[in-house]
């Protein structure tokens, strides 16, 4: 007994190693200098802790000509990530409500179209997409980015709310019907407020989800209209001078810290959340 | 004047008729119990009455309005359910008080509604809770003020004492009664539990496979329950129910039940008609129809026959103790007091109240006499 439990943490301590590997490598070189790394190697441990790295990444670093530092497109990843990902939940919630307990002829088709969205791969709808956001005129907008994660997080959203709102007992919305509520009031009154637990876990997924989005991101958005990720790429291929591994890596940390946070303060939700199907 | 009428009301799941043609009037204060096995379509019929589901074919009205296409809020009618239905996240005061909220009834009335019906089910000390701090019997309490403060013209009640434990659902029981005594409230009470519908009900709707098998009150459906549905799922124990033979007699006809030597005759309802004579019948008698014999039965010393009869167990409950007896060679129960103490094997004797004899017919099960 005793050798097996070893055993498996021995697996898991190596696994996670190899795993977290690469992250230690970012996060050290972003600690290092440039001449540092250029002398000792890749990888190594820092001489001396430089911070300089961050502030030169944060609004120093030139991407594609521009040398504001990622400052910019952070605040793009922001102004996309945010209301995408409070609209498509929002969406979603509303959408699991009215086909968890509101059934109507056809409810379980309608639930399986929707979700049908969460099996089609993103290059797919690639073109249709360039088509949409032509005819609407977003092409190379944040608003156009905003427009395809709400549409196309609706499928998460909509089947991570519905599965927990089938949980809520019929009777609730019986009652309230009896009592005078209707459609919305029920929703504002009523399920919104059992929700937390599950719109906790869409907004992580979605956040999460929306946030590290690359190919959208590089395909309908240029310049300086670019998310974090998309102009993070831009810059690792800059070759018009010597690779600044140092600035690089520490563009790279601040680029996922929002995610990073988000599941800090939300990650014991969303454990629960993906396992629990109940309401109390 | 029928506080609610439902007139020939049916109600198919795709292929499956779940209630098939439903007849009822209900006159203003009544109390009626729908009362039936699982599955026999009495959630069904409320949750139309209620307008939570719509009937296939029928009309329903309630205060002499039709209410078919009337959308359940607007039908004036408010409902308490088997699980209570409390909204989890507002407060007991939030839960009494939505129905108003929706209604947009003035703050200064709710508040004064609120105080009554707190008042009245004693839950004032509740009111600052949520339903998760509260006990069965609390939120059983609350569900019950949430439907009494909206003073509707009609109450409907599904399965609201089910989930209690025994000793408390005898305590709301009375309550209820009471409670429905005082107000004087129409109300529509639906329960699998046949006691529950004799302690209440001022009527009871006895319902199986779909249909109405007895509309009465609730004398009627114990004593001359109108087929042998009702017979035997009314009463616990249920009423006796044996294969006889009707036979002309001096003094009217009589019911023999077994054969030969073992055969017992009891004088049947002298109504029943002159056809039956020579046929095949089936004899219902509730068990506390059958008892020791120094019982005399009400204040007529002629209605009572003294029978012996093969006893072949016995079940003391305490209060009184079950007999499990052959009448005629057919197996049936009798009530006796719970001083007397038969030996299991031998004949006793057995006074039989025969003014409460029912006779049905074999074929179609229905009441004869």
């Amino acid at each position: 007994m005793r050798s097996t439990r070893i055993a498996v943490y021995l697996l898991v301590t190596v696994l996670t190693a190899i795993y977290l590997l690469p992250l230690l490598v970012v996060a050290l070189n972003s600690l290092r200098t440039t001449q540092e790394i250029f002398a000792n190697g890749m990888i190594g441990l820092p001489r001396a802790l430089s911070f300089g790295n961050f502030a030169d990444a944060w609004s120093g670093l030139c991407i594609a000509e521009h040398c504001t530092g990622i400052r910019s497109y952070m605040l793009n990843s922001f102004l996309m990530t945010l209301p995408a990902t409070i609209l498509s939940t929002f969406f979603g919630a509303l959408l699991g409500y009215a086909i968890s307990l509101w059934r109507f002829r056809g409810d379980l088709w309608v639930f399986g179209l929707i979700t049908l969205g969460v099996f089609l791969p993103e290059q797919m709808k690639l073109v249709p997409w360039v088509l949409v956001l032509r005819d609407l005129g977003l092409y190379n907008s944040v608003g156009g980015l905003i427009l395809i994660h709400v549409v196309q997080g609706i499928s998460f959203t909509t089947l991570f709310c519905r599965n927990y709102y089938i949980g809520i007992p019929p009777e609730l919305v019986k009652a309230a019907r009896i009592d005078g509520a209707g459609f919305f009031r029920i929703f504002w009154r009523i399920v919104l407020p059992l929700s937390p637990p599950i719109l906790i876990v869409t907004i992580i997924w979605q956040f999460t989800g929306i946030w590290n989005e690359y190919l959208y991101g590089v395909t309908f958005a240029s310049g300086e209209h670019q998310p974090v990720t998309a102009a993070l790429i831009a810059l690792a291929v800059t070759v018009s001078e010597a690779p600044q591994y140092g600035v690089q890596s520490a563009a790279v940390l601040i680029a996922a810290a929002p995610t990073l946070f988000v599941y800090l303060l939300g990650g014991k939700y969303f454990m629960r959340g993906l396992t629990a199907g109940a309401v109390k | 004047m029928a506080a609610l009428s439902i007139r020939n009301v049916y109600k198919r799941f795709g292929l499956v008729e779940v209630l098939k043609g439903i007849d009822l009037e209900i006159d203003s204060g009544d109390f009626t119990v729908l009362v039936g096995p699982s599955g026999c379509g009495k959630s069904t019929l409320l949750n139309i009455i209620a307008g939570l589901e719509k009937a296939s074919a029928g009309d329903i009205e309630i205060g002499e309005t039709l209410v078919n296409d009337i959308p359940p809020k607007d039908r004036d009618i408010a409902m308490v359910f088997q699980s209570y239905a409390l909204y989890p996240t507002m407060t007991v005061r939030q839960n009494i008080t939505f129905g108003m909220e929706c209604r947009r009834v003035p703050k200064a009335r709710q508040d004064e509604a609120v105080e009554r019906v707190a008042k009245l089910l004693q839950i004032e000390p509740l009111l600052g809770r949520k339903p998760g701090q509260l006990s069965g019997g609390q939120r059983q309490r609350v569900a019950m003020g949430r439907a009494l403060v909206r003073d509707p013209r009609l109450f409907l009640f599904d399965e609201p004492l089910s989930n209690l434990d025994a000793k408390l659902r005898v305590e709301m029981r009375m309550e209820i009664k009471q409670l429905h005594a005082r107000i004087g409230s129409t109300i529509v009470y639906v329960t699998h539990d046949q006691i529950e519908a004799m302690t209440m009900a001022t009527r009871i709707a006895v319902m199986h496979q779909g249909a109405v098998q007895q509309f009465a009150d609730p004398d009627t459906v114990y004593h001359r329950p109108a087929n042998l549905f009702v017979a035997r799922f009314m009463g616990a124990p249920p009423m006796n129910t044996l294969p006889a033979r009707l036979e002309g007699g001096d003094a009217g006809p009589v019911a023999v039940i077994g054969q030969g030597e073992d055969a017992i005759r009891l004088p049947a309802p002298p109504a029943v008609g002159r056809e039956w004579l020579g046929k095949p019948v089936v004899l219902g008698i509730r068990p506390e129809c059958i008892a020791e014999p120094a019982r005399i039965f009400g204040d007529d010393p002629a209605a009572r026959l003294v029978v012996s009869a093969p006893v072949e167990m016995t079940e003391p409950t305490g209060a009184e103790t079950i007999v499990v007896l052959r009448i005629g060679g057919e197996k049936a129960l009798a009530r006796v007091a719970p001083d007397i103490r038969l030996p299991i094997g031998a004949a006793a004797p057995f006074a039989v109240d025969t003014r409460r004899i029912c006779l049905f017919d074999p074929e179609t099960e229905r009441l004869i006499a």
